[in-house]
């Protein structure tokens, strides 16, 4: 009853292109950005922050990355943890090599640099797509890790490559409590989603979409596929660039390269499959779900074995959680391959013809 | 308004494309008058997509040359050509499925909005307004097919029929000089070819749009065509007035298999 | 020169590993579309099988058949609980699905047979073949000879039964058109069902010899990620591409190893070992860029 559009009527084309065009959505996504700024800082405790709300949101960033350049541009990419990795990396780079950079500069100079990287390594998408083009991502994943493993400029000659961050300090305000990185982080990510929506409904958005669906006809119709292309590899470099900078600086504080492997890439990959491709809503739902999936069975699992007086170790746990990473990837894929998203708008769609559904 | 037929715009000379060993085209020439409806006949498998794949840069030739506009060219590049207003729409629909209708129609535009990436991520000022004014173009073209009602319908929802009109609606929606059509009423039933038979004839009288299209109906060939060049086997075999066409002897021939 | 070649020729034998691996891809992606990734992690399943079995007191080559009793089973499983259900899916859909796959075998082989690292004799030695030490001072691992042995023969029985038995030709019939071979009564589940029997069976051939040289353990799923290259070059539909791809990345790895980090280490001072990881990738990119169709594959052409 409550979630209904009757009365509510366009006269614009404005109106209509709003970013939330249903004013129950608009009071919705205001009350959810109310809650996470203002109660959860308040209510949640440390655990909370750097276990779940931290690491969440700066996943989330890395899947709408990721999304960006697979589910809305269509080329399937298997090295976004490399690119996270570039991100974290540089941002380092910047912070300590040059005196008194700010770190916001930091961050966004370190996304730029993963999204140079990132057209480096998109250049084999104009003559090969598909699977060719996902193996090819595969280079930049063993390619990168392996470079900034070798390379002691590159952690500024730490052993083995491991960095540690300096702590995050904007015009003098230290951010040293889960709280307050809490905060910045969910302001960083808020406002690149934001961001990501816009470009994603408009020609920039269409473009990418375009070469996804069909590329002869985007070709015909005027679209270049190399720029379009290349933008989508550089916005998604970026994403996952600003990610993998506040993993390090904002989450893990010590990173090192091997940490950035092919199954964080995997990770990533799996929460757009299960969230929702193409879709900025199924980033954020997706990456929740596979965060929390493993802390659920963490529970789970030994509760179950009391049950049924089965002594699981902690190695059948770790085997059953890959296992019911694999079925649930696959079951996804076969019942609703367009992910939680999809789910969520066929409820709001139900919803709005509830109670009289015909 | 009367159309009045113009200049010759496009002139192929000579035109033969391969594939590997595979000739699908072999020494045609013909040329396209402003305004007009060029209609392009031949039995499956003659090479007449073939040909529109080289009107667009699709397809590259191997010999022959392109005048279009009075520039001669080897052969055509697709985006130049879209800059030059040539839009076109394909045999098995290549609608971009994913999004809706509108967005469709809005892809179809992208030529012509000049914002960048960063303007579209902010989405303010001159990108809002860019927006908003090919949102007004766009709906002048949903008003013109009578699509209003699947606006914001994803397109592989759609039926076949509505389909194609979409397509046709993405091509217009570029305010093309020149509209490819590949087999526009291919699968339709009679009351559907003729509101695309109607459609194809207000573009180009309302617009002048010069209108190069393949269709196998031949009732709706010698209607609406101002002229008829048909192929067979990669070869041109007929040119003509609808009328000149239908009596050309090896014409019969192909349609009717006797023997080459 | 010795030197050299005596890498060359270890490069080469363990290219025809690769090949092997490989093999398994192509068979799978022929007869059905499917990229399947988890082709890795059924190696990793076929090789803790024959341990398994053998620990419970099998013969090797009852552990063998009953190893590849448990694959042909899994084969028809992922037939009728993901592929099937995936029909009208892209392919690039199908290849997501297999990523969860080999997840879920992963998971699923060390549930069945422990996690622990076991050593599998299958009777090869990994010594230097003493008369080439003699006759010519190279190191040529017997095992690695014996291996490569074993792997053209499979190769070749496998190009035998799919150019000369009536399945091997239904099999080349699916793969060239799903719907056509459909219509004329070949039962495309049977099929399918039958090409990830025999993918099993390659994989199972793959994991007893690299489980015999390096241990069965959880690191023979990476044989996927050498085998990629591989394909890439050689292009995923070709059964000669697969070997001759395997070679040429078995080769030049060994080679590039040996040979390009001491320059590195020149210009750049350092250790820059372990290249073998991306090194095959980038050459397969380079080649790619070149030929996007691969050695052997065929180009395609984009009808409109």
């Amino acid at each position: 009853m409550i979630y209904r559009e009757t009365g509510q009527f366009k006269t614009s084309y404005a109106a209509d292109q709003q970013i939330f065009p249903i004013r129950q959505d608009r009071i919705g996504i205001l009350l959810l950005l109310a809650v996470a700024f203002l109660v959860v800082p308040a209510v949640a405790g440390n655990y909370w922050f750097n276990a779940i709300l931290i690491p969440f949101l700066i996943f989330s960033l890395a899947a709408l990355g990721l999304n960006i350049l697979t589910g809305y541009a269509g080329q399937l990419s298997l090295g976004s943890a490399a690119f996270m990795a570039v991100g974290a990396y540089a941002a380092y780079n910047f912070q300590v090599r040059i005196e008194g950079m700010p770190i916001l500069l930091s961050f966004i100079l370190a996304g730029l640099t993963a999204a140079g990287v990132g057209i480096l390594f998109g250049l084999p998408s104009l003559r090969i797509k598909g699977f060719y083009l996902a193996v090819a991502t595969l280079a930049a994943q063993f390619f990168i890790v392996w470079c900034l493993t070798k390379f002691p400029y590159l952690s500024n000659n730490s052993s083995s490559g491991v960095i540690s961050v300096p702590n995050v300090e904007i015009l003098g305000f230290t951010f040293d409590t889960p709280q307050s990185r809490y905060l910045l982080v969910l302001s960083i990510v808020a406002v690149l989603a934001l961001l990501a929506k816009n470009m994603v409904r408009s020609t920039t958005g269409r473009a990418w979409m375009a070469v996804r669906d069909m590329d002869v006809a985007a070709e015909v119709i005027g679209i270049r596929l190399m720029r379009t292309k290349l933008l989508a590899f550089a916005v998604s470099s970026f994403y996952c660039g600003v990610a993998g900078a506040l993993y390090a600086f904002c989450y893990l504080g010590s990173v090192e390269p091997d940490g950035f492997s092919l199954d964080l890439s995997f990770k990533i990959l799996f929460m757009i499959i299960v969230g929702g491709v193409g879709s900025i809503l199924g980033s954020f739902l997706g990456a929740a779900f596979i965060l929390l999936l493993p802390i659920f069975l963490d529970i789970a699992l030994p509760a179950l074995s009391d049950l049924l007086g089965l002594p699981f170790g902690s190695a059948t746990v770790s085997h059953i959680q890959l296992m019911v990473f694999g079925a649930l990837i696959m079951f996804f894929l076969i019942v609703e391959p367009h992910g939680l998203a999809r789910l969520w708008q066929i409820g709001k769609e139900k919803l709005r013809l509830w109670p009289f559904p015909h | 308004m009367a159309r009045q037929i113009g200049e010759v715009i496009l002139d192929l000379r000579n035109i033969s494309l391969s594939f590997g060993g595979v000739k699908a085209l072999t020494d045609i020439s013909f040329d396209v008058r402003e305004h007009e409806i060029r209609a392009i006949i031949g039995p499956n498998g003659a090479g007449k997509s073939s040909m529109l794949n080289v009107i667009n840069g699709v397809y590259h030739p191997q010999q022959g040359e392109i005048v279009f506009r009075g520039e001669h060219r080897k052969d055509m590049d697709t985006h130049a050509m879209a800059a030059a207003g040539i839009a076109r729409t394909f045999q098995n629909i290549a609608l971009f499925k994913g999004m809706s209708v509108l967005d469709n129609l809005m892809a179809g535009r992208n030529l012509k909005m000049k914002c960048s990436f960063l303007q579209h991520a902010l989405w303010w000022g001159p990108a809002r307004r860019e927006e908003l004014a090919h949102r007004r173009k766009v709906e002048e073209v949903i008003d013109f097919l009578e699509i209003e009602h699947i606006r914001k319908t994803p397109v592989g929802r759609l039926p076949y029929g509505l389909q194609k009109r979409v397509e046709l609606g993405r091509a217009l929606a570029a305010e093309p000089s020149m509209l490819l059509l590949d087999e526009p009423m291919a699968g339709m039933n009679v009351e559907e070819k003729q509101d695309m038979c109607r459609f194809i004839l207000d573009v180009n009288d309302q617009f002048g749009t010069t209108i190069v299209l393949i269709e196998h109906d031949m009732g709706v060939v010698m209607d609406i065509s101002d002229r008829v060049v048909v192929l067979d086997y990669g070869r041109k075999i007929g040119d003509g007035a609808p009328d000149d066409v239908k009596n050309n002897p090896e014409v019969i021939a192909a349609y009717l298999g006797t023997q080459h | 020169m010795q030197f050299f070649l005596e890498v060359l020729i270890g490069g080469l034998l363990s290219g025809v590993m690769y090949s092997l691996v490989a093999l398994g891809f192509v068979l799978i992606f022929k007869a059905s579309g499917v990229f399947n990734f988890a082709q890795g992690a059924m190696v990793f399943f076929a090789a803790l099988s024959l341990v398994g079995f053998m620990e419970k007191g099998a013969p090797l080559w009852l552990a063998f058949v009953l190893a590849f009793v448990v694959m042909t089973l899994f084969g028809i499983a992922t037939e009728k609980f993901v592929l099937r259900k995936m029909v009208n899916q892209p392919p690039i859909a199908l290849f997501m699905a297999t990523i969860g796959l080999a997840f879920f075998v992963e998971g699923l082989a060390p549930l069945l047979w422990g996690n622990a690292v076991r050593p599998l004799d299958i009777g090869l030695v990994d010594e230097p073949i003493p008369w080439i030490l003699d006759n010519w001072n190279m190191v040529i691992s017997s095992f690695d000879l014996a291996a490569a042995g074993i792997a053209f023969a499979l190769v070749a029985v496998l190009a035998l039964f799919f150019q000369y038995t009536r399945v091997g030709r239904a099999l080349r019939a699916v793969a060239d058109d799903h719907q056509a071979a459909l219509s004329i009564g070949i039962p495309l589940q049977h099929i399918w069902a039958l090409v990830w029997a025999v993918a099993g069976f390659v994989a199972l051939v793959a994991g007893m010899l690299w489980g015999s040289r390096n241990g069965v353990q959880f690191a023979l799923t990476f044989t996927a990620l050498k085998a990629l290259p591989v394909l890439i070059l050689g292009g995923f539909t070709s059964v000669p591409g697969a070997i001759v791809g395997g070679l040429i990345i078995g080769a030049s790895e060994k080679l590039a190893e040996i040979y390009i980090p001491p320059v590195m280490a020149g210009w750049f001072g350092g250790n820059f070992g372990g290249i073998e990881g991306w090194f095959p990738y980038v050459l397969a990119l380079l080649f790619l860029l070149v030929r996007p169709e691969g050695l052997f594959g065929e180009k395609h052409i984009d009808r409109v």
